[in-house]
């Protein structure tokens, strides 16, 4: 168990701080399909946002802006809220758009 | 602005349940507790009963979580909460509050075992001694963390791990669900909800009444799971949606009392509708149990037309009250 | 330099003492639930805040359990929280109160000892505290009235001090003490909240801006060190008691100690207690001593930290330890047995153990006389 830290470096009880704490990529347990948004045809109303499990919706302000990849389970759930079938759940492979932010691994952990 | 734009900007923008949790694929919590949270503009402390929510999100040095959060046991969350909020009253009153003299919303989360079950007392306790807080069950109808048990909120005919269908038993689990709404609301508490998770809308409006009251406030919300439920993950919301369609989910809250309908179905679907989108049930289409669903539809009738009449709503014949033909388990239920 | 206490001794019992001093301490928060013969001592502080001597939110909670959970709560909220149990109400509570140590709330807990059911028995024993030896709160044991309330204005001290952040439990025994009036003084009300000082506990939940997440999910990985680190915190904390019980001393003129030594000088048989007990056993050692033998006592007062170091320091002249242990083991030796013969592994000295009082039955001075003499069974005044 390396990278572990000491029992000395542990706070009392093990209260965490968020802005210290790891965040584990649960990216890796989507299986082969991941979320492509169709901008012209989002309407903005955030329903995603708000069903998404993973937090994986990224606004910016109250705008839709992307698919937090690093998150993401590939549950389906946006795609299937989506009222004007904007989203679609397409192969891992699929080149990404570039003006959909999707966080690298780096940035989030 | 749209309640749903509103509610992003509450929290300042932050989710209070952040990413990298270990919450299943596709799980109908997450969205409960964003609409939740986000429905409240005060900061908001979070108390958190054992089971899935607490143990995929909290494990050390992990967390997932941007609010102030705490977890101690399963059966103590509301006795936790009513600590907190005695608290807050003691220091605000001696003006020693860490960050001066702000206001808080404590909220504490459990699921049905930690509150149908071995909660209840705790809850019932904190409830009559009048805290100011929110206390809102996640009901996805049975101990989902520990692998599917039956709990006092299964529903009747549910296939559960410790209520399975086998040979001498077709039906599975063999008792109606506890009413624990009516329960909250025999409290006389000045608020107490009845929601889903498939309609944020009224779950979010139903927050904010609870919070402007003040307190105590108990909101008892369906909650899907995939895995316990027997769906893909995607249905969830149309399976919660059925729930509320067939009556078997009605959507409500009592005001100081006062009982009110806050959703009402323009065309009521059948049961099995609801049922036979979910593996837990689907014993219940096989021959020899179509009385079971006779009869799970004749209760589901009859709980409905009470809470009309507890809701002064006029009793009108309803569209349908036959279980469709279909008998076998079918669209999204998981093989 | 030790202040005036305030005039005259005062008749009070165990529980109205320890109600006083949490009175004086004034806490923020007091969630507890009524179990006998804890009542004195939550009756007694509510009267005390009924009439304005001190302002403490009281959470008429509906459990032990629940009293226990509150008061985690509200430590790790911020505010000073103490709560107050006996027997049944300790053994409901017992899984919150393993939590509350693991989740190093700084908690001072009233405990007025009582026998465990069944049979159902309302009298002192230690069994209580004895169940929850290993949950990692801190347990010390009042011989007296007085001693009881000294102890509580100090519990608060060793809890808070950051160095242990563990919960104390101060022990008195059910009825002998809790109900029974002894004369003692009162520190003044100022000298005790000096003495207290404020409540700090690191990150507090109510501090909104530093937001924390509590109470965490612990496998493989860390369970073991987060576990490890209250061992840590206990062994800090015999320092840390000695220093307050120093300081403390100083201020009212009394001796404290995490071991009381009577007549220990020169003793080659040392009977070892806790509780009210001491006060018999210390009667026959004098009538003993009186004849020329040398017989002495060491009475525990901190059970947990268990002062192994101290205690074989302090028997290092005895020849024949006499353990008296207020609990049974069933199938095994109780705690203050098996752990006295820890402590003196290897010593030449003769370990001999016995239970005594159970549910309440007093230890009178021929049996004292007779566990002396070696002649008394392993549980005393068992009819058989």
């Amino acid at each position: 168990m390396s990278g572990l830290r000491p029992w000395q470096e542990l706070s009392p009880g093990g209260t965490i701080r968020p802005t210290d704490a790891e965040k584990p990529k649960t990216g890796s347990w989507r299986t082969g399909i991941k979320p492509l948004a169709d901008l012209s045809k989002c309407t903005n109303c955030l329903l995603c946002w708000l069903y998404c499990p993973d937090s994986a919706i990224l606004i910016e302000d109250t705008t839709f802006v992307g698919f937090d990849d690093y998150f993401c389970k590939g549950c389906e759930v946006c795609a299937a809220v989506c009222p004007v079938g904007a989203i679609e759940m397409v192969p891992e492979e699929t080149e990404t758009p570039e003006r959909w932010v999707m966080r690298s691994d780096e940035s989030a952990s | 602005m749209s309640r749903l734009k509103r509610i992003a900007k509450n929290q300042n923008g932050v989710q209070p349940l952040g990413g990298g949790h270990a919450l299943c694929q596709g799980c109908g919590v997450p969205s409960i507790i964003r609409t939740v949270l986000s429905s409240i503009d005060t900061p908001v402390i979070v108390v958190n009963a054992t089971g899935c929510l607490e143990v995929a999100t909290s494990r050390y040095p992990i967390t997932a979580w941007n609010v102030p959060w705490i977890h101690s046991a399963f059966e103590n969350t509301a006795a936790t909460a009513s600590g907190i909020e005695a608290a807050y009253k003691a220091l605000k009153r001696r003006g020693t509050l860490p960050g001066g003299d702000k206001e808080v919303t404590i909220v504490a989360f459990g699921g049905d075992g930690g509150t149908y079950d071995i909660g209840l007392q705790a809850l019932s306790g904190a409830l009559e001694r009048g805290h100011r807080f929110l206390y809102v069950c996640y009901d996805n109808g049975a101990y989902m963390n520990t692998g599917i048990q039956r709990s006092g909120a299964t529903p009747y005919g549910a296939d559960t791990t410790t209520s399975p269908v086998g040979a001498s038993d077709p039906i599975g689990k063999l008792q109606q669900h506890k009413d624990l709404t009516a329960i909250a609301a025999a409290h006389h508490i000045p608020y107490v909800g009845q929601s889903s998770g498939a309609r944020w809308q009224d779950l979010s409006a139903k927050v904010e009444r609870a919070v402007a009251l003040g307190g105590p406030a108990f909101m008892n919300v369906m909650s899907d799971c995939p895995l316990g439920w027997g769906h893909e993950s995607k249905v969830g919301i149309d399976v919660m949606r059925a729930a509320q369609d067939s009556l078997f989910w009605p959507l409500f809250e009592v005001v100081n009392g006062d009982y009110r309908l806050t959703y009402r179905p323009r065309k009521v679907i059948p049961v099995v509708d609801f049922l036979k989108m979910q593996r837990r049930f689907a014993h219940l289409f096989k021959p020899g149990n179509e009385a079971v669903l006779e009869a799970i539809q004749q209760q589901v009738e009859d709980e409905w037309v009470r809470l009309l009449k507890l809701c002064g709503e006029e009793v009108r014949e309803l569209p349908v009250v036959k279980p469709a033909e279909e008998t076998e388990a079918v669209v999204g239920a998981v093989a | 330099m030790p202040v005036k206490t305030q005039e005259g001794a005062q008749l009070l019992t165990g529980g109205d003492a320890v109600a006083n001093a949490m009175a004086q301490i004034d806490p923020d928060v007091f969630p507890v639930y009524p179990i006998t013969p804890q009542t004195p001592i939550i009756q007694t502080f509510a009267k005390l805040v009924a009439n304005g001597k001190a302002s403490t939110e009281i959470v008429n909670v509906e459990s032990e359990h629940s009293a226990m959970s509150a008061t985690i709560g509200s430590a790790l909220a911020g505010a000073r929280s103490m709560t107050a149990t006996s027997s049944q109400g300790l053994a409901l509570m017992a899984e919150v109160v393993y939590i509350a140590a693991g989740m190093r709330a700084p908690i001072v807990m009233a405990v007025g000892n009582r026998a465990l059911s069944a049979p159902l028995n309302i009298h002192c024993d230690h069994s209580d505290s004895m169940m929850i030896r290993d949950s990692g709160v801190i347990q010390l044991f009042a011989e007296s009235v007085q001693e009881a309330y000294d102890l509580m204005v100090m519990a608060p001290r060793i809890a808070e001090h950051p160095d242990v952040m563990l919960p104390v439990l101060v022990c008195q025994d059910g009825f002998t003490l809790t109900h029974s009036e002894e004369p003692l003084e009162l520190t003044p009300d100022e000298v005790v909240k000096d003495f207290v000082g404020e409540y700090h506990v690191p990150l507090p939940l109510l501090d909104v801006e530093n937001v924390t997440t509590k109470g965490i999910f612990a496998l493989q990985d860390y369970y073991t060190e987060l576990r490890y680190a209250m061992n840590a915190a206990m062994e800090k904390a015999v320092p840390v008691i000695e220093e307050v019980f120093g300081e403390y001393s100083k201020i009212v003129d009394r001796p404290f100690g995490i071991l009381e030594e009577y007549e220990i000088e020169g003793a080659e048989r040392v009977i070892f207690l806790m509780g009210s007990t001491a006060g018999t056993i210390k009667d026959v050692v004098d009538e003993l001593r009186a004849k020329g033998e040398k017989v002495g006592l060491l009475r525990l007062v901190s059970y947990r930290p268990f002062p192994a170091e101290q205690i074989r320091k302090a028997l290092a002249g005895a020849t024949e330890v006499i353990v008296l242990d207020r609990s049974d083991a069933p199938g095994s030796v109780p705690s203050l047995h098996s752990e006295m013969a820890a402590a003196l592994y290897g010593s030449s000295a003769k370990l001999r153990a016995h239970v005594f009082g159970l549910g309440g039955r007093e230890l009178v001075p021929d049996e004292a006389r007779a566990i002396f003499a070696g002649e008394a069974p392993t549980h005393i005044a068992l009819r058989s």
